[in-house]
């Protein structure tokens, strides 16, 4: 069930929210203006968000793969 | 399933083209634009955190639209410089300044230093005549003044975002926003500094928020 990648936003982030329309899952929401906060255990790392991100904050990045 | 349906705050794109339609006519309708300007501050002074960009910023939308539905972005990452913190603070300083100077500009007119100048100044460089748009004389000069001004800035940095959008990803202005880096200023401030020790299983803390940096 769980995909090989998953989302993670950076210190690029401007928190406009361009990623919260993408997100076929709803993983992601904004902390407090500051920064986007996406959900990892929801995330499935289809990368909708890292196309859409106009600052280019997120990266996608490899689920440690369970013992 | 995700829940993406509509609600009435997704149509607020329009809001775009009506205003800078609307100046085409009147210039004084350009005093409306003033909500675009204390909206997103109130909302985030009040801990509405950025929702004014989340959700109802009209030129995030209508980029957004043209952008992604039209297809007229070529979607390419914004270059680094652009979304660097040197470049969004500079062009927010620049934005203000020339923001402050228009509002002097005003007080001249208002003092009667200078007379009325019916053009619209775009990119802060190129006069356009823009007379047909101010008929009367029910309001003081000054009030057209700023209207004259407030427009201008309007009009340049919506075809700033367009050029951003064709050249780069639809909501490339919203990197450099000047309302969104300072709401995300006040929303910074209001936040605090996160702890920035992340224990690595997704607790939702927000200790991981500055940086997005997981300790893992």
């Amino acid at each position: 069930m769980a995909s090989k990648r998953y989302a993670e936003a950076g210190a690029y982030c401007v928190a406009c929210g361009s990623c919260l329309k993408v997100c076929p899952k709803d993983a992601i929401t904004i902390w407090k203006g500051v920064i986007a906060q996406i959900h990892k255990d929801i995330c499935i790392g289809c990368g909708k968000c890292e196309k859409e991100c106009p600052a280019g904050a997120i990266e996608l990045k490899q689920r440690e793969v369970q013992p | 399933m995700n829940s993406k349906q509509k609600h009435w705050y997704d149509y607020l794109w329009i809001v775009t083209p009506i205003y800078l339609g609307l100046g085409f006519f009147n210039i004084l309708f350009a005093w409306l634009g003033l909500i675009f300007f204390f909206l997103p501050l109130l909302i985030a002074i009040f801990g509405g955190g950025k929702l004014y960009c989340n959700r109802y910023c009209d030129r995030g939308q209508f980029l957004g639209l043209l952008g992604d539905k039209l297809k007229l972005s070529r979607n390419k990452p914004t270059p680094n410089w652009m979304r660097s913190k040197a470049f969004r603070y500079g062009f927010l300083i620049f934005f203000f300044a020339m923001f402050f100077q228009m509002l002097y500009t005003t007080y001249l007119v208002g003092s009667g230093a200078q007379g009325l100048r019916q053009v619209v100044k775009l990119f802060w460089t190129f006069r356009l005549p823009w007379h047909w748009a101010y008929h009367g004389t029910l309001f003081a000069p000054w009030v057209a003044q700023f209207a004259f001004g407030f427009y201008s800035m309007m009009l340049t940095s919506t075809l700033i975002g367009l050029i951003v959008m064709v050249l780069y990803k639809p909501r490339s202005w919203c990197v450099f926003c000047p309302m969104g880096t300072t709401t995300q200023l006040i929303c910074q401030a209001r936040a605090g500094k996160p702890q920035n020790t992340c224990t690595g299983s997704c607790t939702s803390c927000s200790a991981c928020a500055e940086g997005g940096s997981h300790a893992q």
